[in-house]
């Protein structure tokens, strides 16, 4: 990089610096949308569907409205603006249109002065339902030809042959992200027409032109802030609640609150996709592919939301870090009457990469290979072609690489002793040690950086120098994966200055920062940040006649010049900076073309111990080499890396939204949706490939999603290599393990 | 909402007398989720929580308002290990004995052992003591034969083996609700009781495993499987979201045998 | 019904209708939203508080039960200015991340370690599996746990 400080900075790019953030929140003083006040303010509850589908026959809140207490129900008919929401093809409604479509669907909002009283109110809402026959199948649904995308990839020849041919069926349930913080929100009335709101968000400009265009104001009428969330994982991509308590202050003139309850939160936000996916992979003697062939259907629920990005993804990585001449996918998204799905970590590289990776160890055991030596063989490298859509890989990849590391690392040799602790079923007590049976299993995942298909992804900021430091102003989201902290990193390391802060501004004050989501933040937000501190720096020192800058000020032959005070007063220096990664284009009708930026590789291995005989499955250890490009904060990177692994392994084990057959939900609660205890997350070993990118600050690469892509098949092809078991389905379950086939 | 907390054994009773549909309060760990998904809004709260005659245990005699954190430290080792499965740290310092029997789900964690040890559950009100076997004490799903104006006071134990195991199946390596629980009791010359939960509308006893198991002091491979046999055989899961009818019924019969060989060794 | 409490050794009062539970009196009325609710099941440990000397969920205490105990919440553990060691660890291990459960764990990790003061790393982990945290995986958790046992 240019970047060249006469001093070391402390705190800059490469340390383990702390979080701004860490010590309000380890005090309880950190504020959440669900700590927000505003006096006089009134409390929302939402009436939701219990059916997956109907048709509202009568809706009357004439009883509901007439109660003490209330001040106002919304539905359908109330939304002012345009009546349907979604980021990419507005089809949601804003509140119920009439067709009930999945389980959960907002049919319409009270704002009363407590809580207690709004949801009474909502509950004494008249809804009568006609029933309608759900689509809950995604082949039914693809026989109807609702899809809301097909994603075709047809590269070289489509007669080509291998020597060894495997084929195979997967599936893969509905995951939530199921952030711990629930969704909750604050709508101001400005008193003047406008509104100030507070909701959970992963890009506040995106959700306001989505909320300008439903409450029908003028854009400058509505501020989106950006308060503290408890996770979003995806989760926060598409709107929820924001629309309803809008529009509820504009109509009430007082401020709205709502803070949803888990029920709440399992029926409003997108879920990952759940996924049927066959798969044909061709090999010859040596273990080259041939020809890869694959049917996907991602089930997309009722509403788009971002399926159509998601299904680009799981057709463009469909065959995995490998090369292949002949590629040959249909990839398809289907609306079905489950609640929708949308964004999760990974978005759609996951469901591509469990089916790829299992047909990977079918097709070594088919060739006598071992699964690793089929992988190098295959290893897609820099100057190679990816597989589906022809584009060439122009950055760093370093395929074979995490692969080998992982596989270098130690494997653990405990014995299994009579701890329950460290045995299948844990405090249970069900198994004893002599039952149990170790496997060892590995995936390699791959998935784009940043946005993709010609979108014009940028991301802005503004680095403003102040008499005692720097602040760095940004729309970019922190949802707790540690961004400020790498945002004030990155801006120490450019200027030189140590006392930076980060302060994050509402849609009025700054243009958008793209989301934050897509492993794209420390490239694009950080980006955007580093030529703006770089350029602020430019300035300063071009203002003083200096040729270095600290937090005294400017320096010129070692001797201060100007300080920063002086600076601030002669100048303001404040630079704003627009940052684009380098252009990607839409697929052709063939899906080939240069579709991504940027990609990254990760290789897990798993290690498991199986009680075969109960089907119960405890994680010993998931190791993971990963390529990083540079890494910015190795202790917030380690945490990246663990907690993504949490929740790829929570998939293959354990999480999964489960339908009845009528499309509604049946374990909406954490009694029943189960995610991994600190007893069932094993210890992790990572090794850091850092081969540096050529446009990311100081050659980082977006590391965040990985984590979770392929350590789900890695924990499956473990117990696949204890049990013997075919395991087509995740997550595994117990039954599957005891009666599946071998 | 009337809440009283009454300071003896005495009063409570007066208390649950007085009211029309009074509701007893222990730990609250069962009858607060209730309230907070909405589900109920109780009109009179009894608050057990000031009766130390509740907290009474020896070793024939629970106390209702047992908390589980201190079961965990039980002498009876099936009690002990049931304890310490009960949901979370957080749930075992405030859930009771009493409430789980109140509750009475059909995946209470307590109720395999209670079964199996043949235990009483003593009811009391202003009308008097009512002595019940745990099998015509619980009567389906959620249901007891507790009237409003009775309290669970406690549970009287018979005197039971010393060889006692416990194991509860499912999916998390703890805080996980059971898709299979059993306790079994063993006399060491022979006499054999096994109680199982999550695979019927109420706590089972499993009578014809019993009879193989009970038969002789010394167990051979083949008694071993024709108890797990009839284990599976006698139970009656359904198939729910947290698992299947046929694993429940196969899971059943495999930690069944894994208990009583723990009990054999 | 008025709702009198000592909460992080201050005497507080609050009136409620009485089914509520002490995780809304301590937010709502009494102000303290240090503690979180995620579940209303019991199931998280992000709303717990030490209560009578026990660590609870505050989502099921009932309100109207809580009268005249003594309760500690996480922001009667430590200040920003004087910081309890666990919190501290929190913060220097990287076990934040988006906080949510935070200040549950830093409840239940305290209570551990004033009760058992060299707790093994199996100990803690058993301690803890009543607190979920979906960002860190909990292994920076784990070792802030036990940065804290050294420093306590």
């Amino acid at each position: 990089m240019s970047v060249e400080t006469r001093h070391r900075i402390r705190g800059g790019v490469g340390e383990s610096v702390t979080r701004p953030d860490g010590v309000p929140k380890v005090c309880g003083a950190f504020q959440y949308l669900d700590d927000l006040r505003a006096d006089g303010m009134l409390w929302a509850a939402t009436r939701r569907a219990t059916v997956a589908r109907g048709r509202i026959v009568a809706l009357d809140v004439g009883t509901a409205s007439a109660m003490p207490g209330v001040h106002d129900v919304i539905t359908f008919a109330d939304v002012p603006g345009r009546p349907y929401q979604g980021q990419i093809v507005p089809d949601q409604p804003v509140l119920c249109d009439g067709e009930i479509r999945h389980w959960g669907e907002a049919i319409a909002v009270v704002a009363a002065d407590d809580p207690e009283t709004a949801r009474l109110a909502a509950e004494a809402i008249t809804v009568d339902v006609e029933e309608l026959e759900p689509v809950v199948d995604v082949e039914r649904a693809l026989e109807l030809g609702d899809v809301f995308r097909h994603f075709p990839v047809r590269r070289g020849d489509p007669e080509a042959r291998g020597d060894v041919v495997v084929e195979g069926f997967y599936e893969m349930g509905t995951q939530d992200q199921a952030p711990l913080g629930t969704e909750a929100g604050l709508a101001v009335p400005d008193g003047h027409g406008g509104v100030d709101l507070w909701g959970p968000s992963q890009w506040t400009h995106v959700d306001h032109e989505q909320l300008v265009a439903c409450l029908g104001l003028r854009p400058e009428e509505l501020r989106v802030h950006i308060s503290g969330l408890g996770g979003a994982f995806g989760a926060r991509e598409d709107l929820t609640l924001q629309t309803h308590i809008a529009l509820l202050a504009l109509r009430t003139g007082r401020p709205v609150k709502q803070h949803y309850d888990r029920a709440d939160s399992f029926a409003a936000h997108v879920k990952r996709h759940a996924a049927r996916m066959w798969y044909r992979h061709e090999a010859d003697r040596d273990g080259r592919l041939v020809k890869v062939e694959a049917r996907m259907i991602l089930d997309g629920g009722a509403y788009q939301m971002t399926s159509q990005a998601v299904i680009a993804n799981a057709a463009t990585f469909a065959v995995g870090p490998y090369r292949c001449p002949n590629t040959f996918v249909d990839a398809y998204v289907v609306r079905t009457n489950h609640p929708p799905a949308g964004a999760m970590r990974g978005f759609g590289t996951n469901q591509a990469c469990f089916a790829a990776e299992s047909q990977m160890d079918r097709l070594a055991a088919e060739l006598g290979i071992d699964p690793l030596e089929l992988r190098l063989r295959n290893a897609l490298e820099p100057g190679d072609a990816l597989a589906t859509t022809g584009q060439v890989v122009t950055e760093p990849l370093p395929t074979s690489e995490v692969i080998r590391s992982v596989a270098a690392l130690p494997l653990p040799d405990d014995e299994p002793g009579d701890d329950p602790l460290r045995l299948p079923g844990g405090t249970g007590l069900t198994t004893p040690p002599d039952r149990v049976v170790r496997g060892v299993g590995y995936a390699v995942g791959i998935k784009n950086l940043a946005f993709s298909e010609g979108f014009d992804d940028y991301a802005e900021a503004r680095v403003t120098l102040t008499a005692d430091g720097a602040e760095v102003h940004t729309a970019a989201i922190e949802v707790g994966q540690g961004m400020v902290t790498v945002l004030i990193q990155i801006a120490r390391s450019a200027l030189g200055i140590e006392n930076v802060e980060v302060v994050f501004d509402d849609t009025s004050k700054i243009g958008s920062a793209g989301s934050s989501s897509a492993s794209r933040q420390t490239q694009m937000a950080g980006g955007a940040v580093l030529r703006a501190a770089e350029a602020a720096r430019s300035a300063a020192l071009a203002l003083a006649g200096g040729d270095d800058l600290d937090d005294l000020g400017v320096w010129r032959d070692g001797e201060l010049v100007m300080t920063l005070a002086e600076l601030a007063e002669r100048g303001p220096i404040s630079e704003w900076v627009r940052f684009r990664h380098p252009e990607t284009e839409e697929p052709d009708e063939n899906g080939q073309g240069r579709l991504h930026v940027d990609f990254s590789v990760a290789a897990h291995r798993a290690v498991v111990d199986v009680d075969p005989e109960l089907g119960l499955v405890r994680v010993v250890q998931i190791d993971i080499a990963q390529d990083v490009g540079r890494v910015i904060n190795p202790v917030q990177l380690r945490g990246q890396i663990e907690g993504g692994i949490a929740q790829g392994m929570g998939w293959a084990i354990m999480e999964e939204l489960v339908f009845r057959d009528d499309g509604t939900v049946a374990n909406p609660t954490f009694t029943d949706y189960l995610l991994p205890t600190i007893l069932d997350m094993p210890p992790v070993e990572a090794v850091l490939v850092e081969q540096p990118g050529t446009w990311g600050p100081f050659g980082a690469k977006g590391m965040a999603e990985l984590p979770t892509v392929s350590v789900t098949p890695a924990v499956v092809a473990a117990i696949r290599d204890a049990t013997g078991k075919a395991l087509r389905r995740v997550p595994v379950r117990p039954e599957d393990i005891v009666f599946g086939d071998g | 909402m009337e809440y009283v907390r009454p300071k003896a054994l005495g009063e409570a009773l007066d208390a649950l007398a007085a009211f029309d549909d009074p509701t007893p309060l222990a730990g609250g760990t069962d009858l607060m989720v209730e309230v907070n998904l909405n589900h109920r809004r109780p009109d009179v709260v009894v608050s057990l929580r000031s009766l130390d005659e509740l907290r009474r245990w020896d070793d024939t005699w629970i106390g209702a308002g047992v908390t589980f954190a201190r079961l965990e430290g039980a002498d009876d080792p099936a009690l002990a290990q049931l304890a310490r499965t009960v949901g979370s740290p957080q749930i075992r310092a405030a859930a009771t004995l009493g409430g789980n029997l109140g509750t009475a789900s059909p995946a209470a964690d307590s109720l395999p052992f209670l079964a199996a040890a043949d235990a009483h559950v003593v009811l009391k009100s202003t009308a008097g003591e009512r002595r019940l076997r745990w099998d015509e004490f619980f009567v389906g799903p959620k249901q007891t034969v507790r009237r409003p104006d009775e309290l669970i006071v406690g549970v009287e134990l018979p005197s039971r083996p010393e060889r006692q195991a416990f194991a509860k199946v499912g999916v998390r390596q703890a805080m996980v609700i059971s898709m299979v629980s059993c306790c079994v009791l063993r006399d060491p010359s022979g006499p054999t009781r096994v109680a199982l939960g999550s695979v019927g509308p109420t706590v089972l006893r499993a009578t014809d495993a019993e009879e193989v198991a009970s038969q002789a002091a010394r167990l051979t491979d083949t008694d071993l499987d024709e108890f797990q046999r009839r284990v599976s055989a006698e139970v009656r899961p359904i198939t729910d979201h947290r698992s299947t009818a046929e694993y429940r019924r196969h899971a059943a019969g495999v930690v069944a045998r894994r208990a009583l060989e723990r009990c054999l060794r | 019904m008025i709702v009198q409490l000592t909460v992080n050794g201050e005497d507080r009062h609050a009136e409620v209708a009485g089914w509520e539970s002490l995780l809304w009196v301590l937010r709502e009325q009494l102000g303290l939203t240090g503690t979180k609710g995620a579940c209303e099941q019991g199931e998280c440990g992000s709303c717990s508080v030490i209560l009578d000397g026990e660590v609870v969920c505050s989502c099921l205490v009932m309100a109207a039960d809580a009268d005249g105990a003594d309760v500690t919440t996480v922001e009667g553990l430590g200040t920003p200015e004087d910081l309890h060691p666990v919190q501290e660890a929190f913060v220097a291990e990287g076990a934040v991340q988006c906080g949510y459960c935070t200040p549950g764990l830093v409840v239940a990790a305290a209570h551990l370690l004033e009760t058992n003061r060299r707790p093994e790393p199996d100990q803690i982990r058993e301690a803890l599996s009543g607190n979920l945290c979906r960002c860190t995986g909990y292994g920076a958790v784990l070792r802030a746990i036990e940065a804290a046992r050294e420093a306590m």
